[in-house]
């Protein structure tokens, strides 16, 4: 194989961008893990050889062969994730930026005759709110008031296609910073950005690049962090998926800059398919002569490899991932010294998460004040949220840094499922506190939200409706994190367990006032004396909900009985009596347990009820009962 | 240099010095419990815990280094509240019935809780149903251990065994050897290091007492009992004696109190050992040919366990003396039987050694020669033997002295070595010369191998013989090493001694346990100072040595010799030998 | 051997990692892929030619979450229980399957080998909550009722395959 040189690679992606223009009809389909589960891939081979069929051409690859694409050729590609989840599988048709939502093998034939070919919209497929329909992607709320950069790429690109990326200045960055930066000045830049880490602390990208670039010469790593382990974020798994190499990227820019030769990426073990995406990338990377040795014919070289986590979340703390990766048990070590000087295999380690590293190239493309222009004076830049829980719109999206919460879950998110009330957002995961209605106008930024005992973490927003009990979220939270305790350290090892158990205490409505005292000081010394940053964030769920809803938990431990849950556990039955038959409690049942006429008396099928308390919750007249 | 205040005193301490180190450099105590110098700094159990100004979180002060104008707070309320709900933590985890743990009153966590004033129960009671495995010399009682790892660290680091490691995670991890296993399927040597380096009673020997009190109380059996070499340098320990007054013949009138009928030591057949063993080097030695190199002592039970477990294919270097201990049942119920006119079965001897893996050593099935019983029916650490004073009511303080009974209690100097590292050696070397040359040495000309040093190594010139290359291990990661660069070809050597533990038997497993703080080194002085005034210090000179030989074995080597006090070392299997 | 396991397939395993020690996570990984659980033999070989302790061995495979030390059923049946999830009632489903399966206490696999369930912390899944995968394909916003039905599918499929 011959050796790439900078010249070869900007004639390649010269051709690309030409490709690229030279294609009139595109059809992207969502192959993100969310619409390949509801059955993207199938839609896509049935559009390939129906079209074919039909004599249309279709380029798999933006480069497949120049000379058809003139002609009656459209391309038709797998993009990473839009984003949209919840209204997948999603399909786009450019020129027209057209999104059909929803779409089933069944519509296929249709899209071929109106819209690939006719170039006609279909209104059904369209995305409908509030009785407007929406033809174009950049039309609908969900995404108009997003601001997407790093995200940008993710639904419009094919992943696997490496010269898609290039025809999108892709690796452009990486040649600036290898032949016209010095390292101080690629390091310079990123701390100029005010580029801060996105997987929790917020640390200064840059000053942590600097260090490692100080530390004698020798071997020096760049790990990327991809253990994506707070549950309700997506981001990684979705920039992993949908644009590896501007992971890639960022990690050659890192590693030019700190002068390592190495580098890591550590993907969680439940994201298969962002495995599967960054070996091929590396693959087409290392072909084409952007990873290995000698890179574009200079002395630097860079060998890149994909470790797949094992299932814990503790490995998402630095010196547990660089753990992880020597092949033992993810525990966290005493820190100092730190991983800039003593990380992977006790060498100096550039270690940043996906989104971190995905901003880079931006960054060195288009300049630390262009970066400085989006975002906060101190939280520049753009942040990707995964939107879950009782919103309408659920969703992976990218707004400015300082963006309010109001902004994010009630425009982007279209508000509260089903109309209910907000009550509660749980931000950065079980790592995080919760907040409430009195914050929704807190513009979110690294230093605010850590005022407020929250922090951004990875990015994971909770939505929570009128319906939730607080309580239960903190056991939930406290379950998880209890669960995935590295075992190391006394506070968190032993007490983040007996917190979990007065919190089932509390819930089942057999705890007392003195309980709430002990978590409070079990709180306070975990916070105080754990390990890591696992342990010393653990209880910010409890302290945070036992700030702001006190009274749900007075509710368990006083009045023996929660408006929002059915904590004892006991079984349900309804009061004919008292039943108006209005049919609230069979809606509200999650196991369809509940059954009766309209305005008659409800019974509760003991067998399939799960003593949720969904229905008890939501009973107008009290007539639901515990035996 | 860097100065810092530390509870309001100004401190100056090197750079890179720990806030604990500096704070014990004035005497100001910071109290620790997962902390092992050098071993165990983990930061772990979080007792150590300071406050510093400037810092949101508490620190631990065993791995944080002090820094320039660092104002440090060992006591503050916060520092206390914090020690306090983590005690509280470790207890809801922690069986705390101490009243019936062999480590109350020497406990690390035991001493905390009282000195935080820990009142009452706050926390569900944690404890898990395993049920403990009494299976082998060393126990691991699951609901004492507080999962500091030290078990791990020493076994990983000091030992190289790596037998002992986490299991689980979150509140459910404790140590183990791996689930499908026990530790008597392991690879374990039983050396004990784990036991005494446990801040707590999570690791113990397997407790023997009750079967030597039995013997005590059968009137049918003629108890005798044999005490190790390092036993008489930290045996009294416990009672806080001076070891110039706590006198081996001290500790023989309290085992006579205790009602045994005999009172022997193993330094007579640490001497017998030396002229079997010294006899077989003279032998290999002058047939070089015919055997393997290098040859290897073969009196720590700990160190034979490695090597067939390890590295099998050194089995045949081994000397095949059996260690001191099994030589001392193999007369007994002999020689000794033999003078008494009575029956072996009779006889019941029970031995006192520094050590938990002797207790595997004397169960071994190849260890039956005299009579079909075990040569040596029960091993008692150090710690056990003063359990036994304790229930009792022996105190020492005020015993007098008794010499050891005769003829199994005659000892020389070079026999109370061997309770030290390169002490054997050392003893070996004197009688070699002496087989060789037919007359003495200087009895301290042997001293490069003397000494706290893992590896030693020297070669010494025997007249007739010509160099002697030897080299004298302790601590099974030292002799892993040595191991490998024999192996590699790296060193040549005649005549090496490996010790298990550290520092040889003085610091072994079943020794009195000292939280923090390594006994090896102050007890093996004990023992050479005991050889430096001892009036014979050739083990060649041990007059009723030589009466046992002159009236029962014949010789050294001879086949009555060989019958009772060699072993074929392939004559049992590890675990892992198919 | 009793099992299903292949001795030679596991060496194979080890080997291509070159018996490195740092590999432990991913020759783990690789041979679970293969045979759904570590079995005591395994996680011996392991130790033996990577040279390392079998506790370091086994202490890694209970440290992280994904690796079994059981044998499991044919299809492995991972519940999101991830907040979103949760949040969406994913308890419901995996308490029916639990009914379904006629699975106690801490039985994990049903009695026919077939099925073995799981949950799992978040599959990152969360616009499609609540989750369930099965031989790692997901199936989003499940139901109790589509996720009998499910089982019930794939108990018609194997019985047909037999």
């Amino acid at each position: 194989m011959s050796k790439m040189t900078r010249e070869m690679l900007n004639a390649r992606r010269i051709q690309a961008k030409m490709a690229a223009d030279a294609h009139t009809r595109t059809v992207l389909i969502c192959a993100g893990t969310g619409c390949i589960a509801g059955g993207s891939l199938k839609i896509y081979d049935y559009l390939k050889t129906e079209c074919e069929k039909r004599g249309i051409s279709v380029l798999v690859n933006l480069m497949d062969d120049e000379t058809q694409c003139a002609g009656h050729a459209i391309n038709m590609k797998k993009s990473g994730c839009h984003g949209f989840c919840e209204m997948g599988p999603l399909l786009q048709i450019e020129p027209e930026g057209y999104l059909y939502t929803h779409v089933k093998i069944e519509d296929c034939d249709e899209i071929i005759e109106k819209t690939i070919i006719g170039g006609e919209v279909i209104e059904r497929l369209l995305y409908t709110l509030d009785g407007v329909s929406y033809a174009k992607h950049n039309d609908i709320p969900f995404y108009r008031q997003q601001h997407r950069v790093v995200l940008e790429n993710c639904g419009t690109t094919d992943a696997e296609d490496m010269d898609e990326y290039l025809a999108k200045d892709g690796y452009a960055a990486f040649e600036k910073a290898l032949f016209e930066m010095t390292d101080e000045q690629i390091c310079r830049e990123i701390m100029d950005s005010g580029l801060r880490g996105r997987g929790g602390g917020g640390f200064p990208a840059g000053r942590k690049w600097d260090s490692v670039r100080k530390q004698p010469k020798g071997k020096k790593y760049v790990v990327c962090n991809g253990d994506e382990g707070d549950p309700g974020a997506f981001m990684d798994r979705s920039i992993m998926e949908g644009n590896p190499h501007s992971v890639i990227e960022g990690m050659l820019i890192a590693a030019c800059a700190a002068g390592s030769d190495e580098g890591y990426i550590y993907v969680r073990a439940e994201y298969p398919l962002a495995v599967t995406r960054l070996k091929i990338a590396i693959a087409k990377a290392e072909e084409a002569g952007l990873l290995g040795d000698n890179i574009l014919g200079t002395d630097f070289s860079f060998h890149l490899h994909v470790n797949r986590g094992a299932g814990a979340f503790v490995c998402g703390e630095g010196s547990a991932l660089t753990a992880s990766i020597e092949g033992k048990r993810g525990m966290p070590r005493v820190k100092p010294p730190r991983t800039v000087e003593h990380g992977l295999w006790a060498q100096p380690t550039v270690l940043n998460n996906v989104e971190t590293f995905s901003a880079v190239p931006l960054i060195v493309r288009k300049g630390a004040a262009w970066f400085r222009s989006i975002g906060t004076e101190n939280s520049p830049g753009t942040k990707a949220f995964a939107l879950t829980g009782n919103v309408v719109n659920t969703g992976l999206i990218e707004v400015p840094m300082g963006t309010t919460l109001r902004e994010v879950i009630f425009d982007i998110g279209g508000g509260i499922k089903d109309g209910k009330k907000f009550k509660a957002v749980q931000i950065g995961g079980p790592s995080g506190g919760c907040l409430t209605e009195e914050h929704l106008d807190l513009p979110m930024d690294f230093d605010s939200l850590k005022k407020l005992g929250a922090m951004i973490g990875s990015g994971g927003l909770v939505v929570m409706d009128e319906d939730t009990c607080m309580v239960e979220v903190a056991r939930f939270f406290m379950h998880f994190t209890q669960n995935e305790s590295c075992g190391k350290c006394v506070p968190c090892r032993e007490g983040t367990r007996r917190m979990l158990e007065i919190l089932e205490r509390i819930v089942a409505n057999e705890g007392t006032l003195e309980d709430l005292d002990l978590l409070e000081e079990l709180s306070a010394t975990i916070t105080e004396t754990a390990l890591c940053g696992l342990g010393q964030s653990a209880c910010k769920p409890v302290q945070s909900t036992l700030k702001y809803f006190r009274n749900e938990y007075l509710a368990h431990v006083v009045d023996k009985h929660c408006p929002h849950c059915n904590g004892r556990k006991k079984e349900l039955q309804i009061d004919p009596t008292l039943c108006k038959g209005c049919g609230k409690c069979k809606r509200q049942c999650p196991m369809e347990a509940i059954e009766g006429q309209i305005r008659m008396p409800h019974t509760i099928d003991t067998t399939k009820c799960i003593k949720c308390g969904a229905c008890w919750g939501s009973c107008p007249f009290g007539a639901i009962r515990e035996e | 240099m860097v100065t810092l205040t530390i509870d309001r005193k100004t401190v100056t301490v090197p750079e890179g010095t720990t806030i604990l180190e500096a704070a014990r450099s004035i005497n100001q105590e910071i109290p620790t419990l997962c902390y092992l110098k050098g071993v165990n700094e983990i930061g772990a159990c979080r007792i150590c815990i300071v406050e510093v100004e400037g810092y949101e979180r508490l620190v631990p002060s065993c791995d944080n280094v002090v820094s320039e104008g660092m104002v440090v707070y060992t006591n503050s309320p916060r520092v206390r509240e914090a020690r306090r709900v983590n005690l509280r933590l470790l207890l809801s985890q922690h069986d705390t019935k101490c009243t019936q743990c062999t480590r109350s009153g020497n406990c690390t966590l035991q001493d905390l809780c009282n000195d935080y004033n820990l009142l009452g129960d706050h926390y569900i009671k944690d404890l898990r149903p395993t049920p403990d495995d009494f299976s082998t010399p060393v126990v691991r009682l699951e609901n004492r251990c507080i999962k500091c790892m030290r078990c791990i660290q020493i076994c990983d680091k000091v030992q190289d065994m790596n037998i002992w490691d986490l299991i689980g995670t979150g509140s459910r991890t404790t140590v183990g050897v791996a689930g499908h296993r026990t530790l008597a399927e392991s690879d374990c040597t039983f050396c004990g290091q784990c036991v005494t380096h446990c801040p707590v009673g999570g690791l113990q020997e397997h407790d023997d007492t009750g079967k030597v009190f039995d013997a005590l109380a059968d009137p049918n059996k003629i108890t005798v009992v044999q005490v190790a070499p390092a036993v008489r340098a930290a045996w009294a320990e416990h009672y806080r004696l001076d070891p110039k007054f706590a006198t081996a013949e001290r500790m023989v009138t309290g085992l006579k109190h205790m009602g045994f009928d005999y009172v022997f030591d193993t330094n007579f057949t640490a001497d017998l050992t030396i002229m079997e063993e010294g006899s077989e080097f003279v032998e290999r030695f002058a047939h070089k040919e015919r055997y393997a190199w290098p040859m290897f002592t073969s009196c720590c039970p700990g160190w034979v366990r490695f090597v067939k477990g390890q590295m099998p294919k050194y089995t045949a270097n081994l000397s095949s003396a059996k260690s001191p201990q099994q030589m001392f049942g193999a007369v007994a119920k002999s020689y000794f039987a033999e003078k008494l006119g009575v029956d072996p079965h009779r006889i019941f001897v029970v031995s006192i050694m520094p050590c938990t893996s002797k207790k595997s050593e004397a169960a071994l099935p190849t260890m039956n020669d005299v009579c079909g019983d075990p040569d040596v029916d029960v091993v008692l650490t150090t710690r056990e033997m003063v359990r036994m004073f304790r229930g009792e009511q022996v105190n020492p303080a005020t015993l007098p002295e008794t010499p050891f009974d005769s003829p199994l209690g005659t000892g020389t100097g070079a026999a109370v070595i061997f309770g030290a590292t390169g002490g054997v050696m050392d003893a070996a070397l004197r009688s070699a010369y002496y087989l060789v040359t037919g007359s003495n040495p200087d009895a301290d000309a042997f001293t490069n191998v003397r000494g706290m040093d893992g590896w030693k190594e020297a070669t010494f010139s025997i007249p007739g013989a010509g160099d002697v290359r030897v080299a004298v291990a302790s601590g099974l990661g030292n002799t892993r090493r040595l191991m490998n660069a024999i192996d590699a070809g790296e060193v040549e050597y005649d005549f090496v001694e490996i010790m298990a533990c550290p520092g040889g038997c003085a610091g072994g497993g079943g020794q009195p346990i000292h939280d923090g703080k390594e006994m090896a080194e102050s007890r093996g002085d004990v023992l050479w100072g005991l050889d430096k005034n001892a009036a014979i210090r050739f083990s060649h000179e041990n007059p009723d040595v030589l009466a046992l030989y002159s009236e029962f074995l014949k010789a050294p080597l001879s086949s009555k010799a060989h019958h009772l006090l060699h072993t074929d070392h392939e004559g049992w299997k590890m675990p892992n030998q198919k | 051997m009793s099992n299903g396991i292949s001795m030679e397939r596991v060496d194979q395993i080890i080997d291509s990692y070159g018996s490195k020690r740092h590999h432990l996570i991913a020759i783990m990984q690789d041979i679970q892929a293969e045979y759904k659980y570590l079995s005591p033999e395994v996680l011996e070989r392991i130790a033996e030619k990577l040279h390392i302790g079998v506790a370091k061995v086994y202490s890694v495979a209970t440290f992280y979450e994904n690796f079994s030390l059981e044998a499991k059923g044919k299809y492995i049946i991972k519940v999101c229980d991830g907040t979103a999830c949760h949040v969406r009632k994913s308890q419901p489903i995996y308490n029916a399957i639990r009914e379904y399966l006629n699975l106690e206490g801490k039985q994990k696999t049903s009695a026919n080998g077939l099925f073995t369930l799981e949950t799992v912390a978040c599959l990152g899944a969360c616009g499609l909550a609540p989750v369930v995968t099965i031989n790692d394909q997901v199936h989003s916003k499940m139901t109790p009722e589509s996720m009998i039905d499910l089982l019930k599918q794939l108990e018609k499929e194997d019985a047909a395959n037999e």
